[in-house]
């Protein structure tokens, strides 16, 4: 009955995950395949693996100046966001007030405004303060986008700190930066990480403010990928070749931090 | 400890940030679409900068669309991020009336800009200035597979009409085999379905706009072609029709699956290459067919290389696209890709050259095509605009978009004919209503 | 109480830069578009800029579109709720079972999230969707069945189901966290009273579950209204009107017809219905959030 039950289970849960996986990987299969036999029917499954897709795809862009980009954008608006919502966090959990919960709100509430509507203004504003196409322009942005959910999350994080320790220090005379320094930091870092890597994600794949405020020196990765999205002929090979370096370096990330990714993503909820 | 490492890590990713942004030589940004043309373009352009060691080439290769917001934003906006524009014929003299594109002048004496087409030319100038440097360019043809013509027992005249088109079409369909006897633009667009329909419509005998700007989508000349296209594709096109641009198309007729195709006559080169194309010796061509009139009945566009006004390396910028729209470029193409693929359409000096004749069976037909176009007269009526497949006013992009989205739901199925042209002559009423052209 | 006092006028500076940025960021350029949406105002043609008053918004709003677009983006985020948060639940409680390679497996189904929306979009549509090479269609045709043409005749399906195959990873990790967080022994306890494994998931986890699920509604909502690169690349927002939601909406005023006039007026409509949804879903959802509450 048990053992029974355990196939049914694993049978089932491999079932998922590789329907869930299947398109990521025929992509990257298709990635290897010749032209040809990307639009062969019925699909070719086994075949002599060829990197001539990938060297057609360096040839038309210097893959790792965009992938430094989407690095330096992604980790920098990370560290931007951090740096301005952890003390943020801190007082609204530690030192409330009562407009804590509205300004909380509000905050996500500022994530609802589309892209699109204001894509002129800041395209204006930019322009005038000589940040387009320059990462600390996308990194201003990114970080700005998702300090909202970065300060929901520690909110809820923190939450889960225990009052005793930082109250015990604040005896001791610790001013309030250094109470977040020495006390709650170590405290909530996996918390912290968590929030990163999520702000990371959503930044390496934004393709809107990515695409419209860079132009060649800043852009990153999702700008590569959009010199591919429809070209000429058949290519359906290079497509999928071009799409996997796109995604190559984040998806590493993702697997390897997944656990601590999974620790932090609660958002409080698990209470 | 740890925020030690936040601290070091801030400082490399700004340290990082600051040495991204110095160059020593001269930098070009040039925005260009992801062509195949545009392709080699930018792999010769290394040549380019080896000649020329105080100019760096920066490249933004776009999609299509992607590319046309993104530079209209900017140029716009006057932002000056571009050096180098891909505009089109549509484009040009609307930017440069608009004073945001720099005059082509100084050109070095070799360049030879009379050997330039003059249609070509007139297209990409404004008030008898020139505003642009063509790259290629293209008119509309049919083109059809031989075997399937044959197998059918039937003939393709040289200029077809609609109706042999329909007839060809019946016989050619084996949907069992994947062989579909008609492949057309369905993908909305001004510059996808639209330019085609444009093109039907005008031999129909219809036209965009009377000459006191009404629109007249609703006109039975319009129903009658879009009908026509309507059915001619439900009947014998391939599946997912509406989404088919000219990459899907090209895709599609070189792998096989198209008994006829009328799109640009630059795909022949890709059509009968053995590389590309699997029906490359089996691929015919024929004048773009013809109903009621045979004004309008083939466009006419180019892809052309301009300088932003506000461009701060205007000598750098002008010495790049003077190169890679010269005779010696095209010669490049020619003997380093093949000749069929040198870029067609701009210079009478390519259509003389023996190696590119032999190369491209299709040679003389595309230049005949492409002289004959007049974008000045492509109408039955009388008419307020210039252009061919498209209107040469810078509200047409919106007007032309959603009446393509409007046929597009109609090929679809989730609208009827009748409906989506009503649609679609409220949306250009309105448009036209908010510019100012109608009261 | 008055400790209170001194340790919030202590610590202002701490919360004040986040507040203050996230204000200019929301406010400096809402500014600009409101005054924009008050201006006859056509990048493609500056000449004719000047005041407009509302005659944005009444092209806006009489635009048949519009109406067609908040429908078809209420669609699109009630769908896509319902498929990941039911898709999200049932793998969260499908993983939370041993079974030999659990922890691959888990890597391999939560792959979605990292895959950027334009690559996840163009994926679909030219390997899985396309009705001729794709391999949908093989494997209809290959069962003798006509295959079918997905973005033509089943365009907002299609697009739901590829916003939901990227966005159940996400509602799956938080639930999965939720359900592991839930005490054995209440699970041990409920199935020693003889509770079966639905009754089991009905009054014992499902329960348990109801924040997470809250906090998947919540976040997932915030992306899903501006739903656009899916869209951008399947469908172009077609056929006719069919998958136009909101934002793709003011795409096409601002950056197709670059009038950014009504661009901006459908900036402001779309910032002001995002508030409606956001009063209700806060209101409703932070509750279930606010520590104490």
């Amino acid at each position: 009955m048990r053992a029974n039950n355990t196939l049914r289970t694993t049978v089932l849960g491999w079932a998922v995950a590789l329907l869930m996986f299947f398109p990521i990987g025929w992509m990257a299969l298709t990635a290897f395949k010749t032209e040809l036999q990307a639009v062969s029917t019925p699909p070719v499954l086994f075949f002599k693996p060829t990197l001539e897709n990938f060297a057609a795809v360096f040839e038309r862009g210097d893959y790792l100046k965009f992938t430094l980009n989407s690095v330096l954008v992604s980790f920098g608006s990370t560290f931007l966001a951090l740096a301005l919502a952890v003390p943020a966090a801190y007082r609204m959990v530690f030192h409330p007030t009562p407009r804590t919960g509205s300004t909380l709100l509000w905050m996500l509430s500022t994530k609802m405004m589309p892209p699109v509507g204001v894509l002129v203004p800041i395209y204006l504003l930019f322009r005038d303060a000589g940040l387009l196409d320059t990462v600390t322009g996308l990194v201003i942005v990114y970080a700005l986008m998702n300090l909202p959910i970065v300060v929901w999350m520690l909110y809820t994080y923190f939450k889960d700190v225990p009052r005793e320790i930082l109250e015990a220090g604040r005896v001791d005379g610790a001013s309030a930066w250094q109470e977040v320094q020495i006390l709650l930091l170590p405290l909530a870092w996996p918390g912290i990480a968590s929030t990163g890597l999520l702000n990371v994600i959503l930044a390496w794949n934004e393709a809107f403010w990515s695409l419209n405020l860079t132009t060649s020196k800043a852009a990153p990765l999702t700008a590569f990928i959009a010199a591919f999205s429809s070209p000429e002929g058949l290519f359906w090979a290079k497509l999928s070749a071009a799409s996997l370096l796109a995604i190559a370096p984040i998806l590493v990330v993702g697997w390897f931090s997944q656990k601590q990714l999974v620790r932090g993503l609660t958002f409080g909820a698990v209470k | 400890m740890k925020t030690d490492v936040l601290r070091s890590s801030l400082a490399a990713v700004v340290l990082a940030m600051a040495g991204t942004q110095a160059y020593a030589a001269t930098t070009v940004t040039i925005a260009t679409v992801n062509n195949n043309d545009m392709i080699i373009m930018q792999r010769l352009s290394k040549q380019f900068e080896a000649a020329n060691p105080d100019i760096k080439l920066d490249w933004v290769v776009l999609e299509e669309n992607v590319l046309r917001q993104r530079v209209t934003t900017d140029i716009a906006t006057k932002s000056g991020q571009f050096d180098v524009l891909t505009i089109g014929t549509y484009e040009a003299p609307i930017w440069a009336k608009q004073g945001w594109l720099a005059e082509i002048t100084g050109l070095p004496a070799d360049y030879d800009l009379d050997d330039v087409l003059k249609p070509v030319r007139d297209g990409l100038s404004y008030q008898g200035k020139l505003y642009a440097l063509p790259f290629y360019a293209e008119s509309s043809m049919l083109f059809y597979r031989k075997d399937l013509v044959e197998k059918a027992g039937m003939t393709m005249p040289e200029q077809p009409t609609y109706d042999d088109v329909a007839k060809l079409a019946e016989k050619m369909t084996d949907k069992a085999a994947g062989v579909y006897g008609i492949c057309l633009r369905g993908k909305p667009g001004w510059g996808e379905n639209m330019a085609f329909l444009s093109t039907l419509i005008n031999t129909y005998g219809g036209q965009w706009f009377d000459e006191k700007w009404t629109p007249t989508i609703d006109s039975p000349e319009w129903k009658k072609a879009v009908g026509f296209y309507i059915e001619l594709l439900k009947k014998y096109g391939p599946p997912g029709a509406a989404s088919n641009g000219f990459n899907e198309n090209l895709a599609l007729f070189a792998s096989g699956k198209c008994g006829m195709w009328i799109d640009a006559t630059s795909a022949a080169g890709k059509l009968y290459s053995k590389a590309e194309s699997q029906v490359a010796d089996k691929t015919g061509f024929a004048r773009a067919p013809v109903a009621v009139t045979p004004k309008g009945s083939h466009w006419l566009w180019s892809w052309a290389l301009g300088i932003p006004a506000t461009s701060k390396a205007q000598p750098e910028a002008r010495k790049f696209i003077a190169w890679a729209t010269s005779k010696p470029y095209i010669e490049r193409v020619g003997k380093e890709v093949g000749w069929a693929s040198a870029p067609p359409g701009t210079r009478a000096s390519t259509y003389a050259n023996p190696n590119y004749v032999a190369a491209a069976p299709f040679a003389d037909f595309v230049l005949k095509s492409i002289n004959e176009a007049n974008p000045n007269d492509a109408t039955l009526k009388k008419v307020p605009y210039t252009g061919v497949q498209y209107v040469g006013i810078p509200e047409f992009q919106s007007i032309g978009t959603q009446v393509g989205q409007a046929i597009a739901g109609a090929l679809a199925g989730t609208t009827s004919l009748d409906d989506a042209l009503k649609v679609g002559q409220a949306a250009a009423t309105r448009a036209m209503r908010q510019a100012g052209y109608l009261k | 109480m008055s400790q209170t006092l001194d340790s919030s006028r202590r610590t202002l500076p701490l919360v004040a830069p986040s507040v203050v940025v996230l204000f200019l960021w929301m406010i400096v350029p809402l500014a600009m578009t409101i005054y924009f949406s008050l201006l006859r105002y056509n990048l493609l043609d500056p000449g004719s800029r000047g005041f407009a008053g509302i005659d944005n918004f009444v092209f806006l709003l009489t635009d048949p579109a519009f109406v067609t677009s908040i429908w078809n983006t209420v669609v699109l985020v009630g769908s896509v709720l319902i498929l990941t948060v039911v898709g999200g639940t049932l793998m969260a409680v499908l993983f939370d079972q041993e079974f030999p390679g659990r922890g691959v497996a888990r890597v391999l189904a939560i792959a979605p999230f990292f895959v950027m929306p334009t690559v996840a979009a163009l994926v679909w549509k030219n390997l899985m969707m396309h009705p001729v090479n794709g391999l949908f269609a093989w494997l209809l045709s290959s069962i003798g069945l006509e295959p079918i043409d997905w973005f033509t005749h089943y365009p907002m399906l299609s697009v739901i189901l590829i916003v939901a195959w990227q966005w159940i990873p996400f509602a799956f990790l938080i639930l999965l966290t939720a359900i592991q967080s839930l005490d054995p022994e209440q699970k041990e306890a409920a199935r020693l009273d003889g509770a079966s494994g639905l009754e089991l998931f009905r009054f014992i986890i499902l329960p348990h579950l109801k924040r997470a699920i809250s906090v998947v509604v919540m976040i997932e909502t915030i992306f899903l209204l501006s739903v656009f690169a899916e869209i951008r690349i399947t469908t172009s927002g077609g056929p006719g009107t069919d998958t136009t939601n909101l934002t793709y909406l003011v795409f096409q005023f601002g950056l197709q017809q670059f009038d950014i006039g009504s661009a901006s007026a459908g900036g402001i409509v779309a910032v002001v219905l995002a508030n409606v949804v956001a009063f209700f879903l806060v209101r409703s959802v932070a509750r279930e959030l606010k520590p104490g509450a």
